[in-house]
């Protein structure tokens, strides 16, 4: 709060050894104790929030532990002594799970960006590609997934071809892979056209030839809008590798389902369930990380007042 | 509010004000007063800091030091209900940001609606006399992508103007406008002042400076460095650095 005279300022403070045109800051009182009000006011909610977090919470456990039919449900649901002897199998159920997903993912990747770049070529001499990749998707985006494991598990082994696997792991993962590329196309699409067309027109104009300018300046600045989504499937992926069980693969589901017969509880269940929460949050937490990461979004980085507004 | 006495309260008064973002410092002690019925004229180069100052006096962006005050009230102080300040201002941006989901009545309705509480015909009836003034009633229901540029920014003017604001802002208003569409956003701006709007005003447009300012402050690097009649600031400069700027604008 100085009063600054009309004259010319002097340059620099010559005794600061930082490059800066501005001297040194020290916070005026007043500003120190909007500091600490801020602060104050912080910790208030956070005490707040924990307060109620708290609250709820244990209403929540009241409300299921007081419930008429809970001493039954723990003694089926709940006993860690089952829990305990059926998690190796189930571990081992899930390290299956893990691998389908991993390999499914890639393909799943793969093939969309196909697919995605398909259903954008413009010019009559696409039209069949244009053509099979819109089918495509309308067909496998349609489909539940349940009958497409069922049509692939049962149907393509049924046609006696040379070559085609009958491991119900590999059939239950190309499954994946087709039900799954339908959606995540989509989703390169949608990345794909909110690319502003200007983008385009300046790269074409430089001379890029169209597959050139998708290559090197629209296909970059899509992927990286479309990263949050397209993560927000890999967890549902995550998830959905459970359903190969039904083709009879033992995975994580199957061998929980194996275990609960063995026991007599289905306390498996509740493992397998726990271990697949616990292997989604990861990822979760990702997706939310780089959704708040601005440098991700392209167009709306760092532009001017895209902070908090009080 | 008309006080009594030799000093009236200024519709807005700046004092000190700091401002960085990380290690930039944009705003490095800032004084600046504007007075009931007054037109005061922020110029200086790209960056140094004209729409951080709108910003912080819009309550946009927090301020690191310093006092806003609005009518003799600390506006800066976090205690403050920062909505309802923002409700006695009104602010025109250099994109229009006119809500395009919108027809344009509905644009000019959404805040006595929503923020002042006046019902819908009420709302309405400002509204249209409003974009009367603007010279746009006839085109109150059209969306805001039907509009040429000029016809926006007038939209957007009308928008904060029917809420009686205390203190209009704006934000190099004509920077996004073809040329031949500027003179009718500043002959609007021009009648406004005319009519005792109060007004901050960052703008590149010298001539229209010279029209309305009754006061020019020069900025560089987050300082006033000169501050005065416009006569004297764009004519006759003081200060070498406000002489090199507008030398570079000819």
């Amino acid at each position: 709060m100085t009063s600054r005279a009309a004259e010319p300022a002097p340059e620099p403070a010559p005794d600061r050894a930082l490059p800066l045109a501005h001297p040194a800051w020290t916070p005026s009182p007043l500003a120190r104790e909007r500091l600490a009000y801020r602060r104050a006011r912080a910790r208030r909610s956070a005490l707040v929030g924990l307060a109620s977090t708290l609250v709820v919470g244990a209403l929540a456990v009241l409300a299921l532990v007081s419930s008429p039919g809970w001493p039954r449900v723990r003694a089926s649901f709940l006993d860690p002594e089952v829990a305990w002897a059926s998690l190796p199998r189930v571990l081992e159920g899930l390290w299956l799970n893990l691998r389908v997903m991993a390999v499914a993912a890639v393909c799943i990747l793969v093939l969309a960006l196909v697919l995605a770049v398909c259903r954008t070529l413009r010019g009559p001499v696409f039209l069949p590609l244009r053509l099979a990749a819109t089918v495509y998707v309308d067909v496998f985006r349609g489909l539940p997934l349940i009958l497409v494991l069922l049509l692939v598990g049962f149907g393509l082994p049924g046609l006696r071809l040379q070559g085609i696997p009958t491991s119900a792991v590999v059939l239950g993962g190309l499954a994946l892979v087709l039900t799954y590329s339908a959606y995540v196309a989509e989703v390169f699409r949608a990345g794909i056209e909110s690319v502003h067309p200007s983008q385009v027109a300046a790269a074409r104009s430089l001379g890029l030839s169209h597959a050139q300018a998708l290559r090197t300046v629209v296909l970059p600045q899509a992927v990286r809008r479309v990263v949050p989504p397209l993560l927000n499937d890999l967890v549902a992926l995550q998830k959905d590798s459970g359903l190969i069980s039904i083709l009879g693969a033992v995975d994580a589901v199957r061998a929980a389902q194996i275990q609960t017969s063995a026991y007599a509880s289905f306390t498996p269940y509740v493992v397998a369930g726990l271990l697949f929460v616990a292997l989604t949050i990861p990822l979760s937490r990702l997706t939310d990380a780089l959704a708040r990461r601005g440098g991700w979004q392209g167009a709306t980085a760092g532009v001017a007042g895209a902070g908090p507004i009080r | 509010m008309t006080a009594p006495g030799p000093a009236p309260v200024p519709v807005l008064q700046v004092e000190g004000v700091r401002k960085a973002f990380g290690d930039h410092v944009v705003l490095d002690g800032v004084d600046l007063r504007v007075d009931s019925h007054r037109c005061v004229v922020l110029v200086g180069a790209s960056g140094s800091g004209k729409s951080t100052l709108l910003r912080v006096v819009d309550l946009l962006e927090d301020v690191d030091d310093g006092v806003v005050r609005l009518e003799g009230q600390d506006v800066t102080d976090p205690r403050v209900d920062a909505d309802a300040i923002r409700a006695r201002m009104g602010m025109v941006f250099q994109a229009y940001n006119l809500f395009p989901h919108m027809r344009v009545l509905d644009n000019v309705t959404l805040a006595p609606r929503l923020v002042h509480g006046v019902g819908r015909e009420e709302a309405e009836e400002r509204a249209l006399a409003v974009l009367d003034r603007v010279g746009l009633r006839a085109r109150a229901h059209a969306f805001p992508d039907q509009l040429s540029g000029g016809q926006q920014q007038r939209v957007a003017i009308a928008r904060c103007l029917v809420t009686s604001p205390r203190l209009l802002l704006l934000d190099e208003v004509t920077s996004a406008l073809d040329p031949e569409l500027v003179g009718e956003v500043l002959d609007l701006l021009v009648e406004l002042k005319a009519e005792g709007t109060t007004m901050l005003v960052a703008t590149h447009e010298m001539g229209f400076a010279r029209r309305v300012a009754d006061e020019v402050c020069f900025l560089h690097a987050g300082r006033v460095h000169e501050q005065g009649p416009p006569q004297q600031v764009l004519d006759d400069p003081r200060d070498p650095r406000t002489r090199d700027f507008l030398r570079r604008l000819v």
